[in-house]
This record gives C-alpha cells, structure tokens and sequence, in this order.
C-alpha cells in the first residue's frame, strides 16, 4: 500500500505528537461543511489523518494527545457505524467519549436542541460531534456554543468526515487527485456523502460526474462544474473510481423510481459492467451498502473494493479532525488565527 | 376609532395623493378628524407640523398583516402588531383570520374590531375565512361574516385546496362585492419544503418548494375566477412566472389584483445558505430572477399592491432546526424603508406609484374609505422622511417578535408621523 509523504510544511512527526499544536493552516474552530473549506485546509486535514494512521499503526494503538479532554457524541439521527467510529478515534487520542442520544434525552420532553447542547457544554466539554436530520443544525450549534462542532451528518446536506475518508482512500491509493475521474453512482439527491465528496474533490482538481435517474440528480448540478449522465454504461469506462451511493428510501416522498429491480437494472454496479471498466477502477461505497442494489455481492468483494479501508481510514480522518478541533493551538496564534464569534455567523 | 377635535395643520409638505393626481408641495389641513383642504393656508391650527422635505402621503394601508390574536398572543396581539403598523407608517391594516380559533364567525369578528377599539391604535380591517373552521371543506358564513364588517375572505396560511369549493367561493362573494384573498400552492409539490427549489437547496441539501407549486394554483385560481366573474386577490406573489399569469390575466379583463412582499422584491434564497430561519416563509425568496419579475410587476402595476405579509414568531418557535421553524417573518417596521431603498431611489418607481400601491389600491381592493386625503375623507395621513438614513433594529421594534432577517440593515426612508383620523398616534422618536 503506498503511503503519502509527509508534507514538509507539517511541523508534526508521528512521535511528538505530544509537544505538537495544531497546525497553523488550521485556523477553524470547527468542521461543520467541505464546501466552505478550501484545497489546501482540506489537504491539511487528509495530511494530518495520514499521520495519525501512521503514528497508530493503522488506528491500532492508543495516544494521549487528548488526554483530558471530553468529547459528546450528540446524535439526534441512528447511526452505528459513525458513532462508533468517532467514539473509537477520540479514544485512540486519549479523549473521554460520552454518548448522548436524542430518544434518551429531554428533547422527548420538549427541550429544543441548542438548549441540549448549551447543558452538555455546560459540563465542561470540548467538542460536540453532532448528527441529525435537518441541514444546517451543525451550524446553528456553532453559533450557540463556544466549543468546536463536528458535522457527523446534517440530513442530505454534508458529511464532510464521510467526505474526507472517501478521499483519503482515493488519494491513498492514486496520490494527486487532480485530472482524476470519479463517479458518484445513485441517489445524489438525498446524499449528504455526494455532497461532501463533491465539494472535496472539486477542490482538489479531480473531475466529478454525477450518475441516476433525473428524480434523483438533478441537471442543475452542471452549473458547479460538475457532469451530470443518467446512464451508468457509458460513463464506467471513464471513471478511475465509482463510489456508489446508498439508496435513502428513508428520505423520499415519492419513491423516485418504479421499482428497486428496476433501478438496480439500471445502476448497480455488476461484474458485468466491471468487465467495460478500466482495469484499475477503484470502487467506494459509503455504507451501509444495499448488496443487489447498489452493486452485486462480487463487486463489492472483488479486488478493487476499497470498502473495508474506507473503514480503518475513517477513523485515521475523524482523529486528524477531533486533534485539528480540540488540540491545543498556540496562545498567540489562536487569538489571530481563530475568528471570534463572527466565525459561525459569517462562514454559515 | 374616535376622531380628533380641532385642527391640524400639515404644512409645506409634498402631498402625493395619486387618487386625486396630486403631486406637489402644500398645506393640508385637517379638522375634527376629516381632511379639510389641501392648499395653502393661512388659518391659524389648534396644531401644527412642519412637513418641510417630507412626503405627505394618505396613510399607508397593509392589506396582509397576521396579528396572531386570539391564539398566539406570545408572538403578537392586536395591541403590539397594531403599535408596529403605526411605527411603520400604516393607518391600517387588514387582518388575515388564521388565528386561533379561526375568525369564521360574527363573534370573531366582533372580538377583533373591540379589540383593535381598545387598544386604540391604527384601523383594523378584518378578512373573514372562506371556510368553516378554515378547514377547506364547505363555506363559511360568508354573509354574516359580511355584515359583522369583514372586506375580504382568506383562508391564508394555506390555499383553499378544493377547486369546486374555491369556485362556489368566488361565486357567493359576487352578491357582496368582496375579493377572495388567495394563497397559492400546490401541497403535493412543497410538500416537507423549507426553501425555493433550485441551486441553493440542492445544495444545501434543503428540500425545494418548486416555483411551479405557486404558479399551477395561481393558473387554477384565475381560471376559476375568469369562469365565476369573481374577484381574485393573489398574495404575496413570489415568482416572475406568477406576474405572468397576472399580467395576461389583467390582460383578457379578468378581476384579478395581486400583491407583492418587500421580502420577496429584495432577497434570494442565497440568504438561506446560513441556515438562518429568518429566511424562510411561504411562498420562500426565489431567484434573482424572480425578484427582477416582481419588480418589473409593480412597475407596471401588475401587481397593484406591496404588502408585507407581517408574520410574528415568538423567538422560541424561530430558533430551531430549519424544517421545524415556522414559515413567515415579520414586515411592518422595514416596509416603507425597504420600498423606497430598494424601489423609489434606484429609480424603479417614483413616490405616487409607491404611494398608489401601499394607500390608494390596497383601499380599493378592501373597498374601505381610505386611502385618499380627498375633501372630507377620514384624515389617515402618513409623512415619509425619504431621505432619512436609518439601521433596522429589530429590538426597538414595536411588535412582540423579532423574527426579521434585516436586523442591521441599512435603509434609507421612514415614516416620522402616522396619523389616524387627525390624531398624531406615532410620531418617531416620541412613540
């Protein structure tokens, strides 16, 4: 497996993390979209991941860069895998984890959510990782809170560490994404993981093509600078990498097709159509992936599956981004580099 | 309301009474309630203004205001939405009846004009409901509703979804000459939407309320109308597709009005990209494009009207999740401020059009004598600084609710005098 080189301008080395601060690239308090970061933020924070895989022997062992320091998992929506995820990469660091779900919690009883989040931060906290359903809630926290907000999913709008790990397993892989092909297979419409891999891989000069039936990518996307097809057979033989993207049934009004076999027909990714790929096609998929639907049990098995290290990545990427949140920053810099309060409000 | 006593003189302002032509500077006086004269006067007044660089105008008229009484009085009462109309420079409003109950009764009636007696501020006109209980289902007691003094009939907040009933509607409200105040969309096709269906909430990931959703009920209600005769009143028209349909509507000699919303001719829905629930209502803020369409209708009067659509949320009901926040924001305290700044100085309309769309057509609609400072009408009578440079604050305003997304903004214009049958009831920076 090819590793990055470390970027020079990173003054951190795997073995003194201890000493380190965040780098002064970083100047967020927060990581709440993809969209409204730059190419070079978001290369720091894939170097920075890279680093912590490396320095954790691919996220096996443990750190004390964060020792002390507490991180809330705050999920109004279910999930498993992310939760799990975020919840072993703040441990690898050293951080306390605390878990707080929605149905357990006052909001049952009519609390709204700012003053959930107010409470918890209250006790002393340094990063609330939140998901819920409604775009933009990660931002309203951030203009409630003084601690960082960790978008873990907003409804369809971003997913920037799901984002960030499809990268990183690109990148890893391929190196320099620029002039690189990626398909973004399925339902775009209700993805929040197209969303941030498209503002990620713009960014970073890849190409992008969007790919589904027109309920569920819209023409619109071109004026991103993005392609946009609905037939799958003549856009694989393009690509360097398809990721294949979950139908969310969950959050659709109509059903957007006539029926799964149908679409399947249409878009799931087979070994047949594998045959028309070019050899090296790397494929993705963002789980829980729908075998059969998505793609056949083979493809998500053959060779060029990246799908089980899209999971250890993952948790390289959500330790690069909890230490670029909660890490200690230079006193001096922090008051220059760190927007006060405005941060929130003028970036959204 | 109870006329004034005595008289009042308004002198050297510029008088624009656009139901009359009147354009110029003069006096206008004022006795025991009524418009006494305009031109120079040389009488001594029990009281009098010095309307020097401003623009006397017949008081402003807000045919769409929700004062959320009964009901909802967290987020405002017809006390408090009344002080705002007057701190606004209106001498009137007409109230939409999706309160709480809904005012579909004569009793309901009755309650809000006491009310508005009691709190003896601006004129409350009342729009009745079009259906029971505002339920869609069958008619309300329009008649009586009429006779209570109701000026017009809406069951706002949503359309009156079923097309036979919106047709009987527009046939029974022949026999008493009163519009039908229409809220246009189609629920299937806005259905869980929070914004505009475009580019921004694609990418937001936001759910879309495609123009379309306004526009095929626009094309169902002039169609209904043309077909009954009756009288359509579109509100707050959001999409340039929406002048349209009016436009060619007016054009075969429907009766059809329309108004437009200061909201909806000043910003897009890139105002949504921070998530801000100030920026969402319904119909939401379009395209830039829209917005030129809006213009362009009340510049050439397609749409007769600017009303605000003023709509109060108590600060709790605003500060959630986006598709949890309640659709509206509030319009009484920015629309005189917003009109001239975006409207009147950049050339688009001059002051008697702005003055016919927010006095004089708005009272023809509502069928009430107002909206002209003709000889012996009821002196209603709004003075416009049109040059006054101001920043909106929205916690001086004199509603109950904040919900506003200009707070902070700029604006050029404001009205300095409100005054109601002859009684100073506002006057800027003396309450």
């Amino acid at each position: 497996m090819a590793y990055l080189p470390n970027p020079p301008s990173l003054p951190m080395t795997p073995t003194s993390f201890q000493s380190e601060r965040v780098p002064a690239g970083w100047q967020h308090r927060h990581l709440l979209d993809l969209e409204r970061l730059t190419g070079d933020e978001i290369r720091l924070l894939l170097d920075t991941a890279a680093l912590f895989k490396e320095a954790t022997d691919h996220c096996r062992r443990k750190l004390t860069v964060l020792t002390g320091s507490t991180v809330v998992n705050l999920f109004f929506e279910n999930s498993t895998r992310t939760r799990t995820s975020f919840s072993l990469a703040a441990r690898r660091l050293g951080a306390d984890v605390i878990d707080f779900s929605a149905s357990t919690s006052s909001l049952s009883k009519g609390e709204s959510f700012i003053d959930t989040a107010r409470n918890l931060e209250a006790m002393g906290i340094d990063a609330v990782v939140v998901r819920h359903s409604t775009p933009g809630t990660p931002h309203l926290l951030a203009q409630h809170l003084d601690v960082g907000v960790i978008n873990a999913g907003d409804g369809p709008h971003e997913h920037p560490t799901q984002g960030l790990l499809d990268i990183f397993s690109i990148r890893e892989r391929l190196g320099d994404l620029t002039g690189v092909t990626v398909g973004l297979v399925g339902d775009i419409a209700h993805s929040r993981t197209a969303r941030s891999n498209l503002w990620g891989l713009l960014k970073l000069g890849a190409k992008v093509i969007l790919c589904g039936p027109p309920t569920l990518v819209s023409q619109r996307w071109r004026e991103l600078g993005v392609e946009v097809s609905h037939d799958l057979d003549a856009i694989v033989p393009r690509c360097d990498v398809l990721n294949l993207l979950r139908i969310q049934f969950e959050r659709q009004n109509t059903r957007p097709f006539p029926s799964v076999r149908e679409y399947a027909h249409l878009y799931a990714m087979t070994s047949d159509r594998l045959t028309r790929a070019k050899p090296d096609l790397l494929i993705l998929a963002p789980g829980p992936i729908n075998r059969g639907v998505e793609m056949t049990a083979e493809v998500a098995d053959c060779r060029q599956s990246l799908i089980l290290d899209q999971v250890t990545n993952g948790l390289a990427v959500r330790m690069g981004v909890l230490w670029l949140t909660c890490g200690p920053r230079e006193p001096a810099a922090a008051r220059v580099l760190v927007p006060p309060v405005s941060d929130a409000r003028t970036r959204g | 309301m109870t006329a004034a006593t005595g008289t009042l003189l308004i002198r050297g302002g510029r008088v624009v009474d656009p139901a009359q032509c009147i354009d110029r500077i003069d006096d206008v006086l004022v006795r025991d309630g009524k418009v006494a004269g305009i031109g120079p006067s040389t009488t001594a007044a029990d009281e009098t203004i010095d309307a020097t660089g401003l623009v006397v105008s017949p008081g402003l008229i807000d045919m769409h205001v929700h004062l959320r009484e009964p009901g909802r009085e967290e987020d405002e009462t017809i006390e408090t939405g009344t002080r705002a109309a007057l701190a606004g420079g209106f001498t009137s409003v007409a109230c939409i009846p999706n309160t709480e109950p809904p005012i579909d009764t004569q009793a309901a009636v009755e309650f809000i004009r006491q009310k508005a007696a009691r709190a003896d501020t601006c004129n409350v006109f009342v729009v009745g409901c079009v259906s029971r209980n505002r339920e869609g289902k069958e008619l309300a007691e329009i008649g009586r509703l009429v006779e209570a003094g109701a000026v017009a009939f809406s069951d706002d907040g949503a359309p009156v979804y079923d097309a036979e009933l919106m047709r009987r509607a527009f046939e029974y409200c022949r026999m008493f000459d009163k519009p039908i105040l229409a809220h246009e969309e189609v629920l299937e096709l806005s259905r869980g939407g929070v914004m505009h269906e475009g580019l921004v909430s694609l990418v937001l990931g936001l759910t879309g309320m495609p123009a379309a959703a306004e526009e095929v009920m626009i094309g169902r209600d002039i169609a209904l109308a043309e077909v009954t005769d009756g009288r359509l009143h579109v509100m707050h028209v959001s999409t340039a597709e929406g002048v349209g349909l009016i436009r060619a509507a007016k054009a075969r000699g429907a009766r059809v009005t329309a108004e437009a919303c200061p909201h909806h001719f000043t910003l897009t829905d890139e105002g949504l990209r921070g998530f801000d629930s100030n920026y969402k209502m319904s119909p939401p803020l379009r395209t830039a494009a829209d917005v030129e369409g809006i213009i362009a209708g009340i510049v050439d009067g397609t749409i007769d009207c600017i009303a605000t659509d003023h709509a109060p949320h108590a600060p709790e009901k605003k500060m959630l999740e986006l598709d949890r926040a309640p659709f509206g924001i509030l319009g009484l305290e920015t629309a005189v401020g917003l009109t001239v700044t975006r409207l009147v100085l950049p050339g688009k309309i001059g002051w008697p059009r702005m003055i016919e769309s927010m006095s004089t057509l708005p009272a023809r609609i509502l069928g009430v004598d107002r909206g002209t400072l003709k000889l012996g009408a009821v002196a209603d009578i709004t003075l416009i600084d049109p040059a006054m440079e101001w920043t909106v604050d929205v916690k001086s305003f004199q509603s109950k609710s904040v919900n506003s997304p200009f707070g902070g903004w700029k604006l050029q214009g404001r009205a300095v005098a409100t005054i109601v049958a002859g009684r100073v009831k506002y006057r800027l920076g003396r309450g």
